[in-house]
């Protein structure tokens, strides 16, 4: 591949695809750290959480186009987000809490569908993006680019995932949503209403979607059908890091990002799709490869 | 579990009326076509989602795999690669017997291809144990990614995607040639399932689904039926996916052949709309949701899809038993579920529903 | 001396950091009926787990008939003949009991041709026979999941019998039975070993039970075998008493 030696004869190269993997991935990781929270404590996977995140951008998308700054109009999106994420919870995601797993995946993933749809509908199946009108650094002599704004996303990411550690171990609602994911039982009978922490929990993960549309539409694009790859993305990472493992997210996030940066590069940016539900597919039969082993022979 | 003796004038009212159909209504040809289709989509899926539990998200993939190779098997015979490749607005003519050569010898080596397919994937995930959500995750993965592959490879059209023949007129209307290939593939698949459903394979893959560690612990050939099953799925889906790129006429890689987002879930949701599990639910949700869709389409256009996605919610929230599912559990003596003192009068076991 | 059909020798089974089973060593001979006692948490069903192949084992070694099990399967060993109930008492669900029934004959001599046939009359016949044999007969068109708890226990112990096993590891068979139907369940079990030649190892938590059917008793404590005997000489054993009062 000529592609693969490009990388090794200009080394300098390689830089650019971790850097810039690397600072989109710190937004796949947020987008996971909201789907391992759902999941750890409603045991729900949620298939929509990539629409949350297009949706997202498309809320920022349109604040800009009725005249608000980018940067005033980010803090709006996560609100805009929790009420959706509040309201599809109290009609849909109520009902199938406690109810089978294939249930729940079905359901979210028709949310996803109906989302898709409503958003083609109102905005058009056209790609579109925010110019939050920041600049370019160049670094190493020119060979380096970096995209001011990905560096800007790239913090606040972290800061956003700083005030949700915080929120999680200081509040009362983040403890209660803490004993939630522990033992749900046990946290009612101590008094907890587990409704409210379901319904919280759904919102701040829509919220925390949303605010990653946000930075996805200013330093990428955003289309209405591209959410599955997020949802995909956010699972793999959940899946690669553990449940509960917030520093393995991280990881796993900046290194998926990396991962596919690099892919897009090698394979062509028509295979970069390919390459994540592909990878999805490794992933799971290597770790259930890894389960059977563990147990001691082939089942 | 029967039902009463009125099952033959049942089939055969189904028979004749499905036999005139195209005929009644020739405008409707294939739409009718389509109809089947969706029966062929919900039985397939029906084998190793509802009766053996293993709810697949990718089972679209066999259905692609029988229509890109039918499509290439008929384009490879009759052209050359770069004559078809570069065609591009002229119209491919192919004689009648040139057609339903390429045809059928695609269907044919379309199951071949699919079914070594399940065979292989079973053999890596099912064999492996992988198991509920994860398996469902997991061909998930593989239906999109197959799409993805799909566009990116020139030899099939890549992002284009491939364009059917001609169908040639001497052969008739193409809507109704379709609609009888369908149909007939359709009764076939259904008197299959029957048959495996009344018999020791049916028994054994809804052990699987109601507790498969039991079910090892009992001794059942569980790998063996779980792939198996799949390669039956396989099989009949990759035929209807090859005739179903000939009455298309277009095939495209993400919208059309590896369509995971639309044919993909529907399949799942015909199935639990009728009731998953059982012989006649597929059938009855496929016909339900197929109409419903038809109907969206000609009063809600532009929302259509929105308002399906709306109900594909609604069914799985608030109606996952099904049709059938909510019958058998209001009038269970009717499925066969009864107190019987006295000696078996009815067979047990037989004529699942 | 009979034979030891099965024979348990210094099995250790860890779960992470804690010993579940402590090199124990135990035998089974053929035709009897043998005990498993101790308090809750004593490893009883880890054993049982260990022995049919549910998970692998640390260290030991564990012969069904002369035939190493440690590496096999769960299936495998099933299609030896060697079965096992559970202590939740599981069945098919979503089908009838004679479903469950037929499905449950033996699987030793099946191969792709058989696969796809339908059961021959006497499997049936079979099926409703034994039903009858547990008091289910006239429940045996109903689905699995709608009977009672102790119903669905005793479709299991019909299952077990429909497979023709050689040996049937019992894993608390009078647990949630009514206390009035206990005494039918034993005798049912006795004529299970008597009749049938069905070699039985069980659980059991009802000391009256257990000591009414099995001719000899192994006693568990914290993963250990603590001792063994015939009834009379367990129930005095002072070990034992200790061991159960201990745990509370």
């Amino acid at each position: 591949m000529d592609n693969l030696q490009i990388l090794f004869a200009a080394p300098i190269f390689t830089l650019q695809l971790l850097i810039d993997g690397i600072l989109i991935g710190s937004i796949f990781a947020l987008a996971a750290y909201g789907m391992a929270m759902v999941w750890g404590v409603m045991k729900i996977i949620n298939f929509a959480q990539g629409e949350f995140v297009i949706l997202g951008g498309f809320i920022l998308y349109s604040l800009t186009r009725i005249g608000l700054n980018p940067f005033l109009a980010i803090p709006l999106v996560p609100v805009v987000l929790f009420v959706v994420g509040w309201a599809l919870y109290q009609i849909v995601i109520v009902r199938i809490v406690e109810k089978d797993l294939f249930i729940s995946i079905l359901a979210t993933f028709g949310i996803a569908i109906l989302l898709q749809q409503l958003m083609n509908q109102v905005f058009g199946a056209d790609v579109q993006t925010v110019d939050p009108g920041l600049g370019t650094w160049f670094l190493f002599d020119n060979a380096i680019t970096v995209l001011q704004i990905k560096v800007v996303s790239f913090f606040v990411a972290v800061v956003l995932g700083a005030l949700l550690a915080l929120f999680m171990k200081k509040t009362r609602l983040g403890q209660a949503i803490r004993a939630t994911s522990q033992d749900a039982r046990a946290a009612r009978i101590l008094g907890v209403d587990t409704n409210r922490v379901y319904a919280t929990t759904f919102a701040v993960n829509a919220a925390i979607c949303g605010a990653a549309g946000a930075l996805v539409v200013m330093t990428w694009v955003i289309q209405p059908f591209a959410g599955l790859a997020y949802t995909i993305r956010s699972f793999m990472i959940v899946i690669i890091a553990g449940l509960g493992n917030v520093a393995g997210v991280i990881f796993a996030g900046l290194g998926l990002g990396a991962a596919e940066n690099f892919a897009g590069f090698l394979l062509g940016a028509e295979f970069q799709a390919a390459f994540i539900f592909s990878l999805l597919v490794v992933i799971l039969v290597w770790r259930n490869f890894e389960l059977r082993l563990q147990r001691g022979y082939l089942k | 579990m029967n039902i009463t003796g009125r099952k033959p004038i049942l089939y055969g009212i189904i028979l004749i009326v499905s036999l005139i159909a195209p005929w009644l209504m020739p405008a409707y040809q294939t739409q009718l076509a389509f109809l089947w289709v969706m029966v062929l989509f919900a039985l397939t899926w029906d084998i190793i989602g509802g009766q053996m539990g293993y709810n697949s998200f990718g089972n679209i993939v066999f259905f692609g795999l029988g229509m890109y190779t039918t499509a290439v098997v008929q384009r490879n015979m009759h052209f050359s690669i770069e004559e078809y490749v570069h065609v591009a607005g002229r119209v491919e003519m192919l004689t009648p017997v040139q057609y339903l050569e390429g045809l059928f010898l695609g269907m044919g080596l379309g199951a071949v291809i699919a079914v070594a397919a399940a065979a292989f994937l079973g053999a890596c995930i099912l064999a492996m144990g992988m198991r509920g959500q994860y398996f469902g995750i997991c061909t998930l993965g593989l239906g999109v990614a197959a799409g993805e592959l799909a566009n990116g490879w020139e030899y099939i059209g890549a992002g284009s995607g491939l364009v059917t023949p001609v169908f040639p007129d001497q052969l008739g209307q193409r809507g109704a040639f379709f609609y009888y290939i369908f149909f007939v593939l359709a009764i076939i698949a259904f008197v299959t399932l029957r048959k495996l459903y009344a018999g020791r394979f049916g028994l054994a893959i809804n052990a699987i689904r109601d507790d498969e560690d039991k079910a090892e612990a009992m001794g059942i050939y569980t790998t063996r039926h779980k792939i198996v099953a799949w390669c039956i799925s396989a099989f009949f889906l990759s035929l209807t996916g090859g005739a179903a790129g000939h009455l298309i006429g277009f095939i495209d890689p993400t919208e059309v052949a590896f369509a995971g987002s639309t044919f993909g879930v529907w399949m799942i949701l015909m199935a639990i709309l009728g009731g998953k599990g059982t012989l006649w639910g597929p059938v009855i949700g496929a016909v339900i949701f197929h109409i419903t869709q038809e109907v969206f389409w000609t009063y809600l256009f532009g929302w259509q899809r929105v308002a399906l996605g709306a109900l594909i919610v609604a069914i799985v929230v608030f109606f996952p038993e099904g049709i059938l599912g909510w019958v058998r559990e209001r009038w269970p003596e009717r499925f066969g579920y009864r107190v019987e003192k006295s000696q078996a009068v009815s067979s047990s076991g037989g004529g699942a529903l | 001396m009979s034979e030891q059909q099965l024979m348990v020798e210094g099995v250790t089974k860890r779960f992470g950091g804690v010993v579940a089973n402590d090199k124990i060593s135990l035998s089974v001979p053929t035709g009897s009926i043998i005990g498993l006692i101790g308090p809750n948490g004593s490893g009883k069903t880890t054993l049982f787990n260990s022995i049919v192949g549910y998970h692998p084992v640390e260290a030991g070694s564990i012969r069904f008939e002369g035939q190493e099990l440690t590496g096999l399967r769960v299936q495998a060993i099933a299609r030896l003949g060697l079965l096992r109930t559970f202590q939740q008492t599981r069945i098919y669900g979503k089908m009838t009991c004679v479903e469950n029934m037929q499905i449950s004959v033996p699987h030793s001599n099946e191969g792709l041709r058989t696969m796809f046939s339908e059961y021959p009359q006497e499997v049936t016949r079979k099926a409703e026979s034994l039903l009858e044999f547990v008091g289910l007969y006239e429940k045996r068109y109903l689905m699995a999941g709608d009977l009672s708890f102790g119903q669905q226990k005793l479709l299991e112990f019909a299952m077990a019998l429909m497979n023709e096993p050689k040996m049937l590891l019992l894993d608390e068979p009078t647990a949630g039975i009514n206390p009035t139907l206990i005494n039918g369940l034993i005798e049912r079990l006795k004529r299970t070993n008597t009749d049938l030649g069905i070699t039985l190892f069980v659980i059991e938590h009802n000391m009256r039970a257990i000591m009414n059917l099995a001719e000899y008793i192994y006693c568990l404590a914290h993963g250990e075998l603590l001792t063994s005997g015939p009834p009379e000489q367990i129930q005095k054993d002072q070990q034992v008493i200790d061991a159960y009062l201990g745990a509370k």
